[in-house]
Formats: C-alpha cells, sequence, structure tokens
C-alpha cells in the first residue's frame, strides 16, 4: 500500500488543498445503516421460514436447550425488551428460536454496529437474517436510541443484550445503561434472561463449535417504577439475571431469599476475576449428557 | 360484547337437537317439544392484569385482617396450605392460578425474610397427588425449592403423631387438625372457587383434618338437610364447618383465606362447540363436533380417556379477594354467582343432564359408576339455590356409558364397595351404618391412602351420601347408554335410548311430563322459583 501511495497523481489519489473545507462523506455503514427494508413484509416472512425451520433444529442440536420461566410471560402484552447476558454468537440464534411465537416473528436483534455494520455485505446479512439493528456500543449515539424507541413504539419486540459484547472469560460483565434508559424512555417491561452453557459451545475465542448443552431461564418482567432512574433500574435488570442464575444453581427460593438478603453471588466478579471464579462457573454449567430419567430432572419446558 | 347471561329455551320444532355430554364422548338428542334447556352463561371477563390483582388482593385484604406483609416476620413459621387436584376441572393450562398466587406470596416472605415456609396440599381423604400433578399445581419452581427439602407436603390425616385435636364444638363436633395448621404462625390458604360448595370455612375445617372430624358433617344426616349444598345459607354441611372454622379460629389458628374465582371458559378452542349454543355453531364448529365424536366413539375407552384427560382449560381469573375468611368467602360467593346464575321458573317432572368424563375425584383416572352416581345425583342435581330443578317424587334422566371399570391404584375400596356393599343395598343409611366404619378403619385402606396414591376408605361411601338428598327427592333414576349391569347395581333403569328413557320415565311421573335439560358443563347454578 505504502508504494502505491507514493505513486504520483493521477496514478493515486488527490490530496484535498487544505484551504478548502473537507466535504465529509456520511457514512451509511455503522450506525447509520438503515434498516427499515428488512421489517419488510417479504423479508419478515423469509426471516421466519428461515428461524422455524433452519435455525431452530440447527439451534437444538448445537445447544441442546433446556428452557425454564416461559410461564412467566404468559400474558405479558407486547412490546417487550429481552435483556440476557452474553458469551457467544450462538445466544441470539439460540433466544430467537425460543422465545414464544408471538414475539419471536416480531422482534429485532441490537447488534454492535461497529462489529456486525462495518461492512456492507455483513449488515445486510445480519439485518435480514437476524432482524438486526446497528446500536453505537462505544459512544453516546442518539440515532441508535431512537432507532429502537422508534421500533418499540411500532410494536416491535427488542432482543439485546446489555453487556454491549459477549464476554472474553464466560464471567458476567458490568451492564451499559442503553438497556434501562430505553426501558424508562419507552416505559415497556424488559424481560431479564440467564444464558448458561453457550460459552464452552462458542465462546469468545473459540475457534470452532462444539456442540453442548444450554440453559436459558426467563425471569419475571421488570417495569420502570414511579421515580426509578435508569441507574437503579438497570442494576435491578442486573441482579434479576443474577438471581435467575442462582435459581438455576441453587433453587427458586433460595435464590429470593439471597437476593432480599443481598447475599446473590454475582455474575460478574467484584474485582479482578481469579481462577476460583472460573472454577466456580464451569461448576455450574449444565451436566453434559442428559438424565435418562423422565420427565428430565428439572421438568422443564425443554424442546 | 359482553358476555350474555344464561337463559332458558323452550324447545320447538326448530329447535335443533342438543349436545349432551356422554362419558369421554358427546351425542346430539332431540328433546321433546315443549322441554327446556337450560344453557349456561358465557365467561365472564377476566381480569387483565393477573399479578395485578393478586398483588393488590394481599395489601388490601377483607375483613378485620392486616395486610400480608403486616402478618409476616422474618422469625415466624409460615405455612401455605392449597387445594389438591380435585379442583378445577379440567385442570387449568400452566400456569395454574395456585402457582401464581404461591409464588407471589413466597416473594413477599423472602423480601421480609421468613425461612421457616412449609407447603401442605390440602386433601383431606383425597388421594395424594403425584409429582406431575403437584408440578402443575405449584409450579416447577416453587417444587424444586420446597420438596427437595421436605417442605411441600400432602396432607396425611392419619398420621396420628402429626394431627391435633383441638376440641369439640357445642354440638359435640371433634376438631382435628393438621400439626403443622395448628402451630404455624400464620395459615395462608390458597383456593380455587369452581362451584358455590368450596371455600369458606370449609378449605381449612376439612382440606386439613381428619376423619375424626369429618364425619360430623359427610354423612347421610347432614347431606339430606342440605338443599342444596351448593347453597351455604340451607347447607347443614356448611353450618357443620362454620361452626368448626369459628372453634379453629377461637383456638387461636391464624388464617389468612386467598379464594380465587374462574370464568367458565372451559374448552380449549379445539372444543369450542361444546360452550356454544347449537344454533350458533359455524361450519368449524360442526367440523371439530364430527371429528371429535366420531374419533371419540371409535377409539377405545382407553384411548378415549387418555385423550379427554390431556384438555388443558383455558380457565382465567375472574376475581381474587383475601383475608379473612367469612368476608372473603361473601366476595367469592358473588362471582361464583356472577359467573354461573341461571333463572328458572319452576320445577318440571324429569331432568335431564349429559355426564362428561371428568369429576372431582377422577382426575386422570377412570370414572366408575359410584362416581357416575354422586356426579350426576351429588354435583349436578345439587347445582340449584331454593328448590330442585325436579319436582318430588321426579325422575332423573343421565347420559353416560357408566361401564363397571375401576382404577385400582386410585380407588382401591371402590371397587369392595361395588362388590360388597351395593349387591346388599343401596339405601345410604343402611350402608352408613352398616359398613362405614369397617372400610373407614382397614388397615389396607388405610396404608394405600397414606403411602400410594388411594382415596381413604371411606370415600366411597361419602359419594354414596353425596346423592342421598336426590335419592330421597327422586322417583326414578335412568342411565341412557349405561350398562345395563352397572346401571342395576347403582338401583337405577337402564336406557338405550332418551326417547326410550322418557317414555320409561313417564310410567312414573305420569304422561306429558315436563322436562329441563341440564346444558352442562360448562357449570352453572339454577334459581329455581
Amino acid at each position: 500500500m505504502a508504494r502505491i501511495n507514493r505513486l504520483p497523481f493521477p496514478l493515486s489519489k488527490p490530496q484535498w488543498p487544505t484551504s478548502v473545507q473537507l466535504n465529509r462523506k456520511i457514512s451509511k455503514l455503522g450506525p447509520n445503516f438503515e434498516t427499515d427494508w428488512s421489517r419488510r413484509y417479504g423479508v419478515r416472512l423469509f426471516r421466519a421460514v428461515v428461524l422455524d425451520n433452519f435455525v431452530r433444529p440447527s439451534v437444538k442440536f448445537v445447544a441442546s436447550p433446556e428452557v425454564f420461566g416461559e410461564d412467566r410471560l404468559i400474558d405479558l402484552p407486547t412490546p417487550v425488551i429481552f435483556a440476557a447476558n452474553h458469551s457467544s454468537h450462538i445466544d441470539t440464534p439460540l433466544l430467537l428460536s425460543l422465545l414464544p411465537d408471538r414475539y419471536r416473528h416480531r422482534c429485532v436483534v441490537a447488534a454492535g454496529a461497529d462489529y456486525f455494520f462495518d461492512r456492507r455485505w455483513k449488515a445486510y446479512i445480519w439485518s435480514g437474517l437476524l432482524g438486526a439493528i446497528p446500536i453505537e456500543r462505544q459512544k453516546v449515539n442518539r440515532r441508535s436510541g431512537e432507532v429502537a424507541s422508534k421500533l418499540l413504539s411500532e410494536k416491535w419486540n427488542l432482543l439485546i443484550f446489555p453487556e454491549g459484547g459477549r464476554s472474553p472469560n464466560g464471567l458476567g460483565q458490568e451492564f451499559k445503561r442503553g438497556v434501562a434508559q430505553l426501558a424508562v424512555r419507552s416505559g415497556r417491561p424488559v424481560v431479564p434472561i440467564y444464558l448458561e452453557g453457550t460459552f464452552e459451545i462458542y465462546g469468545k475465542n473459540s475457534s470452532k463449535i462444539k456442540p453442548g448443552k444450554s440453559r436459558v431461564n426467563f425471569g419475571k418482567p421488570l417495569t420502570v417504577e414511579d421515580g426509578e432512574d435508569p441507574r437503579s433500574f438497570g442494576l435491578r435488570i442486573q441482579r434479576s439475571i443474577d438471581e435467575l442464575a442462582s435459581e438455576l444453581h441453587d433453587d427458586w427460593w433460595a435464590a429470593k431469599l439471597q437476593r432480599s438478603s443481598d447475599s446473590l453471588p454475582p455474575l460478574t466478579p467484584v474485582g479482578t476475576s481469579t481462577w476460583l471464579h472460573d472454577w466456580q462457573r464451569t461448576a455450574n454449567l449444565p451436566p453434559k449428557t442428559t438424565s435418562r430419567r423422565w420427565p428430565r430432572r428439572f421438568g422443564s419446558s425443554s424442546r | 360484547m359482553s358476555p350474555r347471561p344464561g337463559f332458558s329455551l323452550e324447545v320447538d320444532r326448530s329447535t335443533p337437537p342438543t349436545l349432551m355430554w356422554h362419558g369421554d364422548g358427546f351425542r346430539l338428542e332431540k328433546l321433546p317439544v315443549g322441554s327446556r334447556v337450560l344453557y349456561p352463561p358465557e365467561p365472564l371477563d377476566p381480569t387483565k392484569d393477573v399479578d395485578g390483582a393478586i398483588e393488590f388482593a394481599l395489601t388490601h385484604p377483607v375483613g378485620d385482617s392486616e395486610p400480608l406483609d403486616a402478618l409476616l416476620s422474618p422469625d415466624m413459621k409460615l405455612v401455605i396450605a392449597f387445594d389438591d387436584v380435585s379442583l378445577p376441572l379440567p385442570q387449568m393450562k400452566a400456569p395454574d392460578i395456585r402457582q401464581r398466587i404461591i409464588e407471589t406470596i413466597l416473594e413477599h416472605a423472602a423480601s421480609v425474610g421468613v425461612e421457616d415456609v412449609t407447603l401442605i396440599a390440602a386433601l383431606a381423604l383425597h388421594r395424594r397427588m403425584t409429582e406431575t400433578e403437584l408440578r402443575h399445581a405449584v409450579g416447577s419452581r416453587v417444587y424444586d425449592s420446597f420438596h427437595p427439602r421436605g417442605r411441600l407436603l400432602q396432607h396425611d390425616a392419619e398420621d396420628e403423631a402429626n394431627m391435633v385435636h383441638l376440641g369439640l364444638t357445642e354440638h359435640g363436633e371433634d376438631v382435628e387438625l393438621n400439626r403443622h395448621a395448628v402451630e404455624a404462625d400464620l395459615l395462608v390458604y390458597v383456593n380455587i372457587n369452581l362451584v358455590s360448595m368450596d371455600g369458606g370455612h370449609k378449605s381449612v375445617a376439612t382440606g386439613l383434618a381428619s376423619y375424626r372430624s369429618i364425619k360430623h358433617h359427610h354423612n347421610v344426616a347432614t347431606m339430606v338437610h342440605s338443599r342444596s349444598f351448593m347453597d351455604m345459607h340451607n347447607s347443614e354441611l356448611h353450618t357443620s364447618n362454620w361452626r368448626m372454622g369459628r372453634f379453629i379460629k377461637d383456638a387461636g389458628v391464624k388464617i389468612f383465606q386467598i379464594e380465587t374465582t374462574l370464568n367458565t371458559n372451559t374448552f380449549p378452542d379445539s372444543f369450542s362447540f361444546l360452550a356454544t349454543r347449537e344454533w350458533e355453531w359455524t361450519l368449524r364448529e360442526r367440523a371439530s363436533y364430527l371429528g371429535a365424536k366420531k374419533s371419540l366413539d371409535l377409539a377405545p375407552p382407553w384411548l378415549a380417556r387418555e385423550i379427554m384427560h390431556k384438555v388443558r382449560s383455558p380457565y382465567q381469573l375472574t376475581g381474587v379477594h383475601a383475608g379473612e375468611v367469612e368476608e372473603v368467602h361473601k366476595k367469592t360467593l358473588q362471582n361464583v354467582f356472577r359467573q354461573q346464575l341461571v333463572h328458572v321458573e319452576g320445577q318440571s317432572d324429569i331432568l335431564t343432564m349429559g355426564l362428561p368424563f371428568i369429576g372431582p375425584y377422577n382426575v386422570n383416572s377412570i370414572m366408575n359408576p359410584i362416581l357416575v352416581y354422586c356426579l350426576g345425583l351429588g354435583y349436578l342435581f345439587n347445582m340449584y339455590l331454593k328448590k330442585p330443578l325436579v319436582r318430588q317424587g321426579g325422575v332423573v334422566i343421565m347420559s353416560h356409558p357408566n361401564r363397571p371399570e375401576f382404577d385400582s391404584s386410585f380407588h382401591p375400596s371402590y371397587i369392595d364397595f361395588y362388590d360388597q356393599v351395593l349387591t346388599e343395598t343401596t339405601d345410604p343409611r343402611i350402608i352408613e351404618s352398616k359398613y362405614e366404619e369397617s372400610f373407614a378403619r382397614d388397615p389396607w385402606y388405610i396404608h394405600l391412602y397414606r403411602n400410594a396414591n388411594a382415596y381413604h376408605g371411606v370415600h366411597p361411601f361419602y359419594m354414596w351420601y353425596w346423592g342421598a338428598h336426590a335419592l330421597e327427592h327422586l322417583g326414578g333414576v335412568i342411565i341412557v347408554g349405561g350398562d345395563p349391569g352397572a346401571t342395576r347395581r347403582l338401583g337405577f333403569q337402564p336406557a338405550s335410548t332418551m326417547t326410550d328413557a322418557i317414555e320409561m320415565a313417564t310410567s312414573i311421573v305420569g304422561r306429558d311430563p315436563s322436562l329441563i335439560h341440564l346444558h352442562t358443563p360448562p357449570l352453572l347454578m339454577a334459581e329455581v322459583n
């Protein structure tokens, strides 16, 4: 490249005169990528066909999900914000294929603008296949929030990962404020979701997919209380996900008592994570083989 | 559109045939011109925000009770009792309303830091619930939290060490209750009120009591003087329970009662024809009727039963009230009657009814002849206020296959009752005096009740007493399409068609009889003037 740049004009790109104001071209990629086309009827139909006939069976094969807490969504009106912890690229197709029907086919996914929308082909693939919308995660961007709010007001459900990216080690990360701000602004309920086991299947540093077991626990919908600010609501979401994890590792009642006594083991390590955090996390992973007993150990609505 | 009330239709020549249940299947019967068909009211609009309504009930109790939070403290002993598998019928789609209420109570308890919590299924003398049934009632989260700790129990009326005799009421009735309930700082009872008989003081005074206590109101004299036992103000059964309930309260047992009422949205969409008036059946409903009827008729009985018992009702909540038992029950009854009441002018000579595949005591099981008798003459006959739908000396015609089949694991004592008692007599008073005690004290039945999933040895007797009032009132009972041997064993007459049955009934009630058909389920309660 360096050699080409050194070639004289017109063999290389011209330099811009310093006295002339730079005419910046606004990029149509990243957070500015327009995704309206991906919510047109034809594309939705295509996505639904792919999701139900290809993605669901594939996910079932790869991640063998066990699902808990679906009954908590029984009479929850749409639109809803789904907020889950995030440790793998599997998480999005997994959740999309597990959401109850009335949410699944009218759901957009908040995806990192810098990662999924930095190339035209990637942007089209992710918004077409998963209904992804670009969200700026590195800096404050008004447009991302506006797009998400507009979609919620148009009765689209939103799936978002408040950690802002996949976990590098399978442990939790601090939540960003975006979800809570969106909930405060839109007044819509947030369903906390705890996902487990997907880091082992295809974690951030994995080079290939290793089929395994995963567990998904849907939590009780949270609504913003009068006078609650985004910061405290965001913390409440995070604690709820911690509680959902504890529900699976211990039991529901123990998790309730731990939360009331403020002794819930957090998913996000306090301070620097040590081998001990990793040890505890892996000890709680879903068993690699399914019990031959029926109904299964947790009596869940596994699919 | 608001739900339409129930009404009495007078059959004329253009009235389409009337749908009747016939065990696991259905029949369309042409009733004589001039007959009246009682149609239940349409399902009431449900409570939109169920969790909000539960929360409101717990924080705004009725009567002289304090809100739940004020009754909770960290060091207390909290006991939550709940209705067993006999309610609602059929079982409701998950999540069951009991689960939603129990989870909300436990969330309140956890926020206060109550650690000593026990849950008890209030079985009385019913069978123990299976794991699947318990999971369905309380939900997997509660089950997995409490069962492994030994904190999810099923009431055992024969566990003498865990029963406490509180004393005698002013009428000399023994009051004996489960020890957990007596020793609790707070007993929360979670009820489902499907019919007006349920709930009130009956929840605790019967649900958590022993045979010694229950026999004071589950007997022939009480049942004959309960007219009907669905009308608590004219029910000796309730009077006795209320005496016991007040005695329990005076003995210091603190009860926080939570009662719920459901609408009559009893069957899923695929069975919508069951809740639609026949002349309003759409093409889809006619097709689904034909499909369901043909396939259930062709299926062997065990398969038809399997299919029907898999039905889960899309019941919806119409009300939830919490607080002091009697005040709560008043509100509950208002809701039940708001949903079920139908006004009827005058009694009839003949009452016809189609009996469905399910009653309170054969959930996930077989409806044996004794339960057929109880469902028809015990439950449906008693769905009245003021006067029975059929006159004194009239005839009840029931439609049911009435096969002599029994579930040997759930109903072992029923088999002996059928073979040993009914072959001797069908008179409730003789049965009570001669046989009850030996069945109630039989160690094998007690063993099966305590350790397996069997109804108590005395339970078939109670079924028989349940119909005592009807037996005394009626001039005859005919079962259409019933097994002749089993029908005669019950003391009834078999008939192969409804026309034959009506013809046979005329020999008892005279020519040109008047006829009322009870178009249930969904359930209705007739107020007969």
